[in-house]
């Protein structure tokens, strides 16, 4: 456990409730995307644990310390790249990221900012201004910026927000490369398909809300879940004996039959099924499957908190 | 106490200075040589002498006073004010410095330009007159307060600015005005008696006066008045920094 969040609540001044109480542990080394729309909370709360926000109610320590009271500890292990390009915009590019080193207290190590600048293809624009960079690039000088100080724990509030496909990947590799050296990562986003492929965990936050956390491999094999609907040319009351062995459900009204079935398991028994079915002289009128995704649950979750 | 970040900070924005070094230098050796051909040559001319010392000397430590003042100001509240503005303030949030580091940072940049400044326009000054400097540490003292405390208020304007118009409102509307009546171009002693007694009211005069007695041994009011003045302002502002910093006012939501 690297970040323990106790009950963490936010009102802003004005009444507006950001963050109503959020309780979340963070594993060492691990990568951890927060998943959830637009005003959902996400950024509060990155903002409340990196320092940049007071939290009005609960505590949140990172490796041990507490953000307010031992903010300088708890601090200094902590890198963050923020969702806006914020960045001064006359600075030569090693001048900004030598800047950030030293803002942590860190000694100067040239040979350390040049490891990150290349590592992240910014060693050619060291000497360019900020200003004369694209987008992309700049989005690398603010991770860079976060890595300088060389952190244990790197937040990426919407890394890839209008980030083309290329520059995603890369942001990508950089995030599992940093993961290697052991680095712990907790990213937001509301791209679905970006906590698939880079995270550990996934965490659902809606309305100030942590819906849910679990592993993404657990989210997948909920993901592999498939249902195979069968529907009929003649109503049934009841299931036939004969096809008791596949836990079928009665629906609509009894003119469908539903299957469900793992698309991960060795084999899913539809051949088989379908042939039984037209053995026990039910006729079929057509057939449909359908799977529950990432997106269904993530969407069911939010509707659920926002009703 | 994190001085590697103070430093970071103190370094980066010296950079800023150093960038534009040209119009640093340039702008007060122009504004300081106008100075002189219009208040020494054109309208000094006709005046003697002020309280003893010729009217083209009497207006150096005013005319520093002025140009230091302002660019304490000015460059203080804009080297807070321009993080805020583009968003980079956040880095300052999330990093492991308290605020004392922070102000130490900004504020130390802002005096030493103001420093510089000052020196320049006294430099450019000795080449036209001929400026007695009688308590030289008494001098540098006042200087470096007055570059310190403004530079402090200066950092007040910067965080409480929500925009570039306010950022200019302060240093406009009050400073300027209260430096021009302050008796920068004339000793307190030429105005009629009513003027002399609301002029008191005004804190600039007191800098001033303070100021000017280090090079000429001469005073609009006693000398110990106006270090108390000067150490008072920075005592008042470096309370106000205080609150600002506890309360998170402006800075931290």
């Amino acid at each position: 456990m690297i970040v323990d969040i106790k009950d963490l609540r936010k009102t802003y001044k004005g009444g507006f409730e950001a963050l109503k109480g959020v309780t979340l542990v963070i594993k060492e080394g691990e990568i951890l995307a927060l998943l959830g729309p637009n005003g959902a909370g996400k950024t509060t709360l990155i903002s409340t644990i990196c320092g940049i926000t007071n939290p009005s109610a609960g505590s949140v320590s990172v490796g041990g310390h507490d953000v307010v009271k031992d903010y300088r500890a708890a601090r200094s292990m902590i890198g963050l790249v923020p969702q806006e390009i914020n960045l001064e915009p006359f600075n030569k590019v090693i001048d900004v990221v030598t800047y950030s080193r030293g803002l942590f207290g860190k000694k100067a190590n040239p040979a350390k900012i040049e490891e990150i600048l290349r590592q992240l293809s910014l060693w050619d624009k060291k000497d360019s201004r900020v200003m004369e960079l694209s987008g992309g690039m700049k989005r690398r000088v603010l991770i860079a910026k976060a890595l300088s100080h060389e952190p244990r724990i790197l937040f990426l509030d919407e890394p890839t927000a209008g980030v083309d496909v290329e520059l995603r990947k890369d942001m990508w590799d950089v995030v599992a490369a940093l993961k290697e050296q052991g680095v712990t990562i907790i990213l937001t986003t509301h791209y679905i398909e970006e906590a698939e492929a880079i995270a550990d965990r996934v965490g659902v936050i809606n309305g100030g809300e942590l819906l849910l956390v679990e592993e993404k491999a657990a989210l997948m094999q909920r993901l592999g879940q498939k249902t195979l609907q069968v529907d009929l040319q003649a109503p049934v009351d009841s299931v036939p004996e004969s096809l008791s062995a596949y836990n079928l459900e009665i629906a609509e009204g009894g003119n469908a039959l539903r299957y469900h079935y793992d698309t991960s398991g060795e084999s899913t028994g539809i051949t088989r099924l379908l042939g039984e079915i037209s053995a026990a002289g039910l006729q079929l009128k057509d057939i449909q499957t359908e799977q529950s995704s990432l997106e269904d649950i993530f969407v069911g979750l939010v509707k659920e908190g926002a009703a | 106490m994190n001085f590697t970040a103070v430093w970071a900070i103190y370094y980066s924005e010296m950079v800023r200075f150093f960038r534009t070094i040209a119009q640093s230098f340039i702008s007060p050796v122009i504004s300081t040589s106008l100075y002189f051909v219009v208040f020494g040559a054109a309208i000094g001319s006709r005046i003697d002498q002020v309280e003893g010392v010729s009217y083209g000397a009497f207006i150096v430590p005013g005319l520093i006073m002025l140009s230091v003042m302002t660019q304490a100001l000015s460059n203080a509240s804009f080297g807070i004010y321009f993080p805020k503005f583009i968003g980079t303030i956040y880095e300052l949030l999330s990093a492991p410095v308290s605020f004392l580091e922070i102000v130490l940072g900004f504020v130390g940049a802002a005096a030493t330009k103001a420093l510089f400044i000052g020196v320049v326009i006294l430099v450019t000054a000795s080449m036209f007159v001929d400026v007695p400097v009688t308590h030289p540490w008494a001098m540098v003292l006042f200087l470096v307060l007055t570059c310190v405390s403004f530079s402090l208020f200066g950092f007040i304007i910067g965080v409480w600015a929500g925009n570039f118009e306010q950022l200019q409102l302060i240093p406009l509307l009050v400073v300027t005005p209260l430096v021009f009546l302050g008796g920068s171009f004339y000793s307190i002693a030429m105005l009629p008696p009513i003027w002399q007694k609301i002029t008191l009211f005004n804190p600039v005069v007191y800098l001033i006066s303070g100021f000017r007695w280090s090079f000429f041994g001469t005073a609009d009011v006693p000398v110990g008045l106006s270090l108390l003045a000067i150490f008072g302002f920075t005592a008042l502002c470096m309370g106000i920094i205080w609150w600002i910093f506890k309360t998170g006012w402006r800075i931290r939501a």
